[in-house]
């Protein structure tokens, strides 16, 4: 049994061509939605059909797509940062019946440029203990609703949807054009025959980020009582501590933040804010989030100018015109009580009526 | 016809997307656990609640982790999930594969657990998901052994680098992200498997500032690519832009944030302010053909980026502007360890670096990892007159 040997060389899983002009990439275009050309000083090219996945995947459908791969792209594939699959070849005939192939084992073929890529998600009831809604889900009901986004690049700028099934967001949702959260809004339930057993109490006291958990009042019982007023759900008690569930079927639901971004182009690096505060879990296919979603998605597709990311529009028009245009509620949820909310807080009489 | 034992999420097997229950049903048919996954995901579909326990001690000989323990709360009702272990296994860096090497994954998996897998996890891994704790030590040997494979990172531990697809497919690369990634993997493979931690620890690599994994925002130190001289113009090809109806202008020129750029229709040239160029990539992006980075490359090195547990999600700061990556990157071996140490003796169990730093002091840290302060780390100074002096600076 080998052990520490690390991930197997990245040399052995280039393409020839990739490895021949490595670093010596000159520009792309983006032939069509989901196919780009890359040229490199040599004067090789190399085409690249990209595909959605579900990203919760079977080994037969890693077969197919190496067969796909093996068939029309000399045995190499890749997948990007957001889950799509990528086939590439050098040569150009190729590239046509590679589309076509895609397309004929059912997968989309875009998420290049101005378009809605995959969505990046969590693993939720699928494989999780403290989601507080399912991942893959919602996911493929808003992708359903989306698809035309998705193989097409008709978008101001393009649009980054990412889906955290807990405040945990194992995504790293906090920084997209549009996050969906899975959010909690109930105090746990201490389990206090059980906490003595399975939990360290000063550990779980110290998760809170509030300070709402405290030792029980009475000294004979060994566990904690929870200060519900202080409580925001966070569940990172639970994390530490499986004697304080906090899942529910009726307070728990989805959040939407919305105009956040990681890349420099143009303005920096921005969190995305809270949009809708609640929305309620409705499986199997979540129809008041994806309708939500969409709104969100639409009312920026037909306001914000070219190149403009989701958060450079909103602050270039202000949150106060984001909330009329989209007709979403503005409420005291949406005022920041948390440790930098002074920050948000407007300091001018510059704003719009 | 039978009745569906999952009516719920059969409802997810129609609409354009590819669809996660048909393949959890390619499975199914095959694989026990694969169908007791449904089931139990359908119990969730009706009860709106996880179905899944807490974790448990799960694990790989010799390892601290890489397995994360699953169990089902209802397991007298689905038996085949009873034990569903996730086992993470270390991508090749920027996601490139062999098909052989994938085949042999699928082959290895099929025969030790559920066929089920992400393509891929959030920080990165392959996602092997669901097998007994019975499984999991010969599923490993195999995956080491045969096909060359490794586990990923979890608890209080290095999680397993990612970067971008760099210079393999993209012209913007500054920095030899998929070497970088391969190399710090290899050479910290003791803290990437061996929890030791405050809590958990995030490198992701990004080859310009376009950061298309998300560095800046989803891990605790990005590595991102940029330059010192001037990006560099091909008039030539500024040109053939414009007379192909591009309007420089407005799509580019009002764009650049800091009104570097300037288009002189007279002469059709694109004149670039170098001074003021902040490297953001706009203009690059839009003009690929035209615009490349400069040629004096290396990265910028930002820290404490996170989610909101427990204090709030913060996008990572400017640390190091500069500095040169190149094999065997021993500048930035030297200062990552100096960090580890900084904050394994500072830090509060599940703490991350970032929280550190904001409770201790932005200046402390960079004293006592050696690092001077530079304008480039702030947007702008304080406005407080709370100023601490120590004692060998009065």
């Amino acid at each position: 049994m080998a052990i520490d040997i690390g991930p197997p060389d990245y040399k052995e899983m280039l393409h020839p061509v990739i490895k021949k002009n490595y670093g010596k990439w000159k520009y792309h275009e983006i032939l069509q939605p989901g196919v780009l050309k890359h040229v490199s000083e040599t004067g090789d090219e190399v085409y690249t059909v990209r595909a959605g996945s579900p990203r919760l995947v079977s080994v037969d459908f890693i077969r197919e797509i190496c067969d796909i791969a093996d068939k029309y792209c000399d045995g190499y594939l890749r997948f990007t940062s957001r889950h799509c699959v990528e086939f590439m070849t050098p040569d150009k005939e190729r590239i046509q019946p590679l589309i076509d192939e895609v397309k004929a084992h059912k997968l989309p073929v875009g998420g290049t440029g101005k378009s809605i890529s995959n969505i990046v998600h969590t693993q939720g009831w699928a494989h999780c203990h403290s989601a507080a809604t399912d991942a893959s889900g919602p996911v493929k009901a808003i992708m359903d609703e989306l698809y035309d986004y998705f193989v097409s690049m008709k978008l101001p700028a393009l649009f980054r949807i990412s889906f955290a099934c807990c405040l945990n967001m194992c995504g790293a949702v906090h920084c997209s054009d549009l996050a969906i959260v899975g959010v909690h809004r109930k105090p746990p339930k201490v389990n206090h025959e059980k906490i003595a057993v399975v939990c360290e109490i000063p550990t779980t006291m110290a998760s809170c980020p509030t300070g709402a958990i405290r030792r029980h009042p009475d000294p004979n019982i060994k566990s904690m009582v929870i200060n519900e007023e202080r409580c925001m759900y966070c569940s990172n008690c639970f994390t530490v501590c499986p004697a304080m569930p906090i899942a529910d079927a009726e307070g728990d639901g989805l959040a939407i933040y919305v105009g956040g971004k990681v890349s420099n182009a143009r303005h920096a690096p921005m969190f995305s804010r809270l949009a809708i505060p609640y929305l309620p879990n409705n499986p199997p296919r979540w129809p008041e989030l994806v309708s939500a979603v969409k709104n969100i998605v639409e009312v920026y597709a037909a306001n914000a100018r070219k190149w403009e990311r989701m958060g450079e529009w909103i602050e270039r028009v202000g949150w106060e015109r984001f909330f009329s245009l989209t007709g979403i509620p503005f409420t005291e949820q949406h005022i920041d009580d948390f440790t930098h909310a002074v920050e948000t807080f407007r300091t001018s009489t510059h704003f719009k009526w | 016809m039978s009745e569906s034992e999952t009516p719920r999420l059969d409802q997810l097997e129609t609409g354009p997307w590819p669809s996660f229950v048909s393949e959890i049903k390619k499975m199914a048919g095959r694989k026990p656990a694969a169908r007791d996954l449904l089931r139990q995901m359908e119990l969730s579909y009706k009860d709106r609640v996880t179905h899944w326990k807490h974790g448990g001690i799960v694990g790989i000989r010799s390892y601290g982790g890489g397995v994360i323990g699953r169990y089902s709360d209802s397991p007298e009702q689905f038996p085949d999930v009873a034990a569903f272990h996730t086992i993470r296994v270390n991508q090749p860096s920027g996601w490139f594969y062999s098909t052989k090497a994938l085949r042999q994954i699928c082959d290895i998996w099929e025969k030790y657990g559920s066929g089920l897998t992400n393509f891929h996890g959030s920080t990165g891994d392959i996602i092997l998901l669901g097998t007994t704790t019975e499984k999991l030590q010969p599923c490993f040997n195999e995956l080491s052994d045969e096909a060359g494979f490794d586990l990923g990172g979890s608890g209080s531990a290095l999680r397993t680098p990612s970067c971008c697809l760099g210079p393999a497919r993209c012209e913007w690369s500054c920095i030899d992200t998929l070497d970088l990634c391969n190399d710090l993997t290899h050479s910290f493979q003791d803290e990437l498997h061996r929890p030791a931690w405050p809590y958990k620890f995030k490198i992701k690599i990004s080859g310009c500032p376009n950061d298309c994994v998300a560095s800046i925002a989803r891990s605790d130190l990005p590595i991102i690519g940029t330059w010192r001289d001037s990006l560099r113009i091909d008039q030539e090809e500024v040109r053939k832009y414009a007379a192909d109806g591009f309007d420089i202008e407005n799509e580019v020129v009002a764009l650049c944030p800091t009104d570097a750029l300037e288009w002189d229709e007279k002469t059709l040239t694109l004149k670039l302010k170098a001074e003021d160029c902040v490297r953001c990539m706009h203009c690059i992006n839009r003009m690929p053909k035209a615009l490349r980075p400069g040629l004096e490359r290396g990265a910028t090195l930002l820290i404490g980026g996170k989610a909101p547990i427990m204090k709030g999600a913060f996008l990572s700061w400017v640390l190091v502007p500069f500095m040169p990556m190149t094999p065997p990157y021993t500048e930035f071996k030297v200062l990552v360890r100096k960090i580890w140490d900084w904050w394994d003796e500072n830090g509060k169990t599940r703490e991350r670096v970032g929280e550190v730093i904001e409770r201790l002091g932005m200046a402390r840290f960079l004293r006592d990892v050696g690092l001077k302060p530079l304008p480039q780390m702030v947007f702008r100074p304080r406005a407080n007159p709370y100023v601490f002096w120590r004692s060998e600076q009065k």
